[in-house]
């Protein structure tokens, strides 16, 4: 199985010997920075429901385009964004309509699975869209990811007074003079790139754990906005490194151990909260 | 120069004209209590100030200017306070997202923003406050925060949308004190919206009165009178004055508690100094 380590290793091989490791190392990095400053804002909008549904879009892109002969990521990223541009220009009522999402999610998945019957090879492909599979990176996908989370940021730099302000007081933003539908159509877009990185790692199933578990653990830990924002991404790092490093050493699936650590750092991150007051 | 005027203004919610043929002036430097019962068209007559609804006959002259949306010459507090519930960020971080959210680019918080954002608080006395989560302040407390960002930019003219909902009678009376003392020391024209005229009765210099798609714009005694009132209300009603309280009846039922007690307060989980008396 492509979600295995596939290689046996002994404790005394560093794991920064191998290439693969290397790359798998940077693209995870890379992801997981982009995937917890996103994450954050998508948390702050009380949207991660919305980037759920945008990652079940990921899989229909990327199994169509293997399907008509493209990229799998190429798909991924360019159906993702496609399809959160919509949901924004539907406007920030579509955006919390529970019900039109969860049916939007239900329709990608549903055409995920009918590309999935006419591709033959198709079995080890769902298995790493659905669940990742972070050593099958290789250099020319890792020089996309690069690219597309340095765009993805730079533009949510751009946008981030704005849609603060339009997340917390929309009404308020609106009267000032904010696009609203421009902002919410341009942070879904930022978004569906950050999902169809994350999907490269953890796969599009776990997504939520690197967008959604660092965000509202930071959230729990400070009551400042620079700092969480920093400390979302700093968490979302570290469960995607350690993740890795756990997976070489048991041998046991990278997806496995960055959703396991999200978990303990989100429990205890409500913990903590709770006994702090 | 007037703060607000209305000239013949007709405005069309869907297929039902809210506003019909209201015309008024609101004087530079007035404290105007604004009053109708819900459904009125208190907040259609701010969002159509601000630009946020169109009018369908007649002119909206603020400040001696055609209205235009994001006028930074109107501060602004919407009924609707957005999601602040449970929210941790602090109180000060939310108003300075009001303060620099209108700013596209990659923009930081300068010194002169933050002595802005400082003295807006100093204004309403919530400096103190803005150091804490703005989800576990009470009603009172978070008026006062939010009242702060209708001051950022130093506009000529607030327009409050019910800032009294929700709140009990001492923190009511400090929020009115709080808007009277503005408009005096800030030279400020202010209409503040209610369904309640004897909290604000002391303070306001002058009634809009709204019903039945008019507006009535006049001294307290003038206006707040059985004959006017007949007339916006669309039934018999009779004002009984007990020294500096106003009671509107119908027949037996004091129309403005009835219509406070069926009050949905906007942001559910602030509401622990609600009192119904
Ligand atoms: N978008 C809308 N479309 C149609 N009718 C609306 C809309 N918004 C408000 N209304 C109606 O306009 C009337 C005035 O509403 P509003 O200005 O909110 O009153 P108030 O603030 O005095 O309680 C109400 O009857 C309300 O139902
Ligand atoms: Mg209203």
């Amino acid at each position: 199985m492509t979600i295995r380590m596939g290689h046996r290793t002994t404790m005394t091989t560093p794991m920064f010997e191998y290439d693969f490791m290397r790359t798998a190392f940077v693209a995870s990095g890379i992801a997981a920075i982009l995937a917890g400053t996103v994450g954050f804002f998508l948390v702050l909008r009380g949207q991660t429901f919305a980037g759920h549904a945008l990652s079940h879009a990921g899989f229909t892109g990327a199994t169509g385009a293997v399907l008509f002969g493209f990229s799998p990521l190429a798909g991924l990223v360019g159906f993702t964004v496609m399809v959160g541009v919509g949901m924004g220009l539907f406007g920030e009522k579509l955006a919390h309509r529970d019900v039109a999402i969860g049916m939007m999610l239900s329709l990608a998945l549903g055409l995920g699975l009918l590309f999935l019957h006419f591709y033959t090879a198709a079995a080890t492909q769902a298995a790493a869209l659905l669940f990742g599979n972070v050593l099958g990176v290789d250099e020319s996908a890792l020089l996309t990811l690069v690219v597309l989370a340095v765009l993805s940021l730079t533009a949510l730099a751009f946008i981030g007074r704005p849609l603060v302000f339009a997340s917390l007081q929309p009404e308020l933003a609106d009267a000032r003079g904010v696009p609203l539908r421009f902002v919410a159509a341009a942070f879904l877009a930022i978004v569906a790139v950050a999902v169809a990185e994350c999907a490269q790692i953890v796969g599009v199933l776990l997504v939520f754990t690197l967008m959604v578990g660092p965000a509202a653990a930071a959230m729990n830990l400070t009551r400042r906005l620079a700092a969480a924002v920093a400390l979302s991404a700093g968490l979302a790092l570290a469960e995607a490194w350690g993740g890795l490093t756990l997976a070489y050493y048991t041998d046991w699936p990278t997806s496995f151990w960055i959703t396991a650590l999200s978990g303990m750092v989100f429990f205890g991150a409500a913990a903590a909260r709770r006994f702090a007051g | 120069m007037s703060a607000l005027r209305f000239d013949d203004v007709r405005i069309s919610l869907g297929r039902r004209d809210i506003l019909s043929a209201a015309s008024f002036i609101v004087e530079d430097r007035e404290f105007i209590g604004m009053l109708g019962a819900n459904g009125a068209g208190k907040t259609t007559l701010m969002r159509a100030a601000l630009g946020l609804i169109p009018v369908a006959s007649g002119a909206i002259a603020v400040l001696d200017e055609p209205v235009a949306r994001g006028n930074p010459a109107i501060g602004y507090m919407p009924q609707n306070r957005g999601a602040m519930a449970g929210l941790r960020l602090t109180g000060w971080d939310v108003v300075a997202s009001a303060a620099i959210g209108r700013r596209f680019g990659f923009v930081g918080l300068d010194k002169t923003t933050r002595r802005e954002i400082d003295w807006a608080l100093d204004q309403v006395g919530a400096r103190d406050l803005a150091r804490r989560s703005i989800g576990e302040l009470s009603g009172g407390e978070l008026q006062k925060v939010l009242l702060s960002e209708a001051l950022l930019g130093r506009p000529r003219l607030l327009l409050l949308d019910e800032p009294l909902i929700s709140l009990d009678p001492a923190h009511q009376k400090s929020i009115v004190e709080t808007a009277r003392r503005i408009c005096d020391d800030l030279k400020v024209a202010i209409v503040f919206s209610a369904h309640e005229l004897n909290p604000l009765v002391n303070a306001i210099d002058r009634v809009l009165y709204l019903g039945s798609g008019a507006a009535v714009l006049g001294a307290v005694d003038e206006v707040v009178t059985g004959p006017v009132l007949s007339r916006l209300y669309g039934s018999d009603i009779e004002v009984i004055r007990v020294k500096d309280r106003y009671f509107v009846m119908a027949g037996e039922v004091d129309v403005e508690r009835e219509a406070h007690r069926h009050d949905h307060p906007h942001g559910s989980s602030h509401d622990h100094d609600d009192a119904h008396v």
